[in-house]
């Protein structure tokens, strides 16, 4: 089962209905006895970071979602969703994020003016190491983000691949069975669907 | 390696049909929205927008289900305009499934709209769609309902105050150029460019090739929003993106 993490934030219909195109069994929950039965563990997000965080701990998930993780269950966070693997963001305030993995969440600003803010739109997501995650996938394999914050400071062994947006973005980040994307897969075509039928696929 | 300039088709909602005039008026059927953004999806388009060009309380409930049957079936953003006034009224398109809601006359009747709504849901899911005419004397005026009530307001003025209040993106259509297929404003694009930080999507005038090229390269535009040219096959969305690519323009090939 596909155990998608609904915590109130945004619609989470795109990515229940990107994950069913490539299984059948998925599911949208806030239960965190769901939480800790999982096989596969997604986490969605959207909007804020500050927001997202503290409806999953008022809701009382980040316990199950550590408990899970510990038992190796491959878990994924897609856009804020990855943001909140980190230990911190600067987004409005400095806010505390699951801690998974190392960095922490801060403002993109390129030095170039023809690079605008959001950074939104279809990006190149360049593999830097071999992960299963990207089975499939060509180099030149385009992603949609739709995103302000990034994770900076991420651990060389994490980064799994990068975009460049005046300087490499990590867009896809893995420590053990804990990844990450930034940009939409359920959004991104054939591309995002080869790559949540990849984890899928995780065991 | 760069981020892709963007084609996006628009479909025009009217009571449940997609149709298409010629600067907001005498208009003609242009197909079924949902088989429309099938092939518009499956054919390489970057984003899907759909404006609900009536937006009265009855065209709302229809484009509400015309949003959700849609959105079940594409895997590309969808963003959502027409008659959106209010917070609530944003929620309940995102809940339908849209990515992201275009807010017009709203925003300018109350520009706290602006902050409002991204402040709830995230800039990125904001889009600010300004609809303006050219002033004999120079600059650019917008027009508000459909480009039927001139503001007095001018158009540059009011795209570097919805950036300021936390938009996300602009839409910006001539309402001089559309429909008529002779090609985007570019000065207006290039001034938008050189005033705001945000990504705009150039709309209004498209009609051929050279027109999409002229748009991202002289006017700078991020993404180019077309109805007629495609809706009425004139060309393919891979016909466009292997002409701008064949003009060294990024674009995302599929």
């Amino acid at each position: 089962m596909i155990t998608i993490i609904d915590y109130g934030i945004g619609n989470l219909r795109s990515i229940e209905r990107a994950f069913l195109h490539v299984r059948p069994d998925v599911v949208r929950t806030d239960d965190p006895d769901l939480i800790r039965a999982a096989d596969h563990l997604v986490l969605p997000g959207v909007g804020a970071f500050g927001a997202c965080i503290q409806e999953v701990r008022q809701r009382g998930l980040e316990q199950p979602i550590m408990e899970s993780v510990a038992r190796q269950v491959p878990f994924i966070g897609i856009c804020v969703g990855m943001q909140m693997l980190f230990e911190s963001s600067s987004e409005q305030g400095v806010h505390t994020g699951l801690g998974l993995l190392k960095g922490s969440i801060k403002e993109l600003r390129p030095s170039d003016p023809t690079l605008k803010i959001p950074h939104m739109g279809w990006n190149v997501v360049s593999p830097v190491k071999h992960n299963s995650l990207l089975s499939g996938l060509t180099a030149d394999a385009r992603c949609y983000f739709a995103h302000s914050f990034y994770a900076s400071d991420v651990s060389p062994d994490n980064v799994v691949a990068v975009t460049d947006y005046g300087h490499p973005v990590p867009a896809v980040v893995a420590h053990n069975n804990v990844y990450g994307v930034q940009f939409h897969p359920e959004k991104s075509h054939d591309v995002g669907l080869r790559i949540l039928a990849n984890f899928a696929t995780l065991a | 390696m760069s981020i892709a300039k963007r084609i996006i088709p628009c479909l025009d909602v009217d009571r449940g049909r997609v149709v298409k005039g010629i600067q907001f008026v005498n208009l003609v059927d242009a197909g079924d929205p949902l088989e429309q953004a099938h092939v518009y999806n499956s054919e390489g388009a970057d984003e899907l927008v759909f404006l609900d060009i009536t937006a009265t309380h009855e065209g709302r409930g229809i484009m509400h289900d015309v949003v959700r049957q849609t959105a079940e079936q594409i895997f590309i953003p969808l963003t959502v305009g027409g008659g959106i006034r209010t917070l609530e009224d944003m929620r309940q398109m995102l809940h339908a499934g849209a990515d992201k809601v275009a807010i017009n006359s709203a925003a300018i009747k109350n520009p706290g709209l602006i902050s409002e709504c991204a402040g709830a849901f995230g800039a990125q899911c904001v889009v600010i769609a300004i609809d303006m005419k050219r002033r004999s004397q120079g600059g650019w005026e917008i027009y508000t309902h459909g480009g039927r009530r001139p503001t007095g307001i001018d158009g540059l003025e009011w795209a570097k105050e919805a950036e300021e209040r936390g938009a996300g993106e602009l839409l910006v259509t001539s309402m001089d150029r559309d429909g008529t297929q002779i090609g985007y404003d570019l000065e207006l694009l290039q001034a938008l460019d050189e005033l705001v930080q945000l990504p705009v999507i150039a709309s209004g005038g498209a009609g051929t090739l050279e027109h999409l090229r002229d748009a991202l390269l002289i006017g700078r535009a991020h993404a180019v929003l077309a109805a007629s040219m495609f809706h009425f096959k004139q060309v393919t969305i891979n016909q466009a993106k292997q002409f701008l690519h064949n003009a060294g323009i990024t674009v995302r090939m599929t």
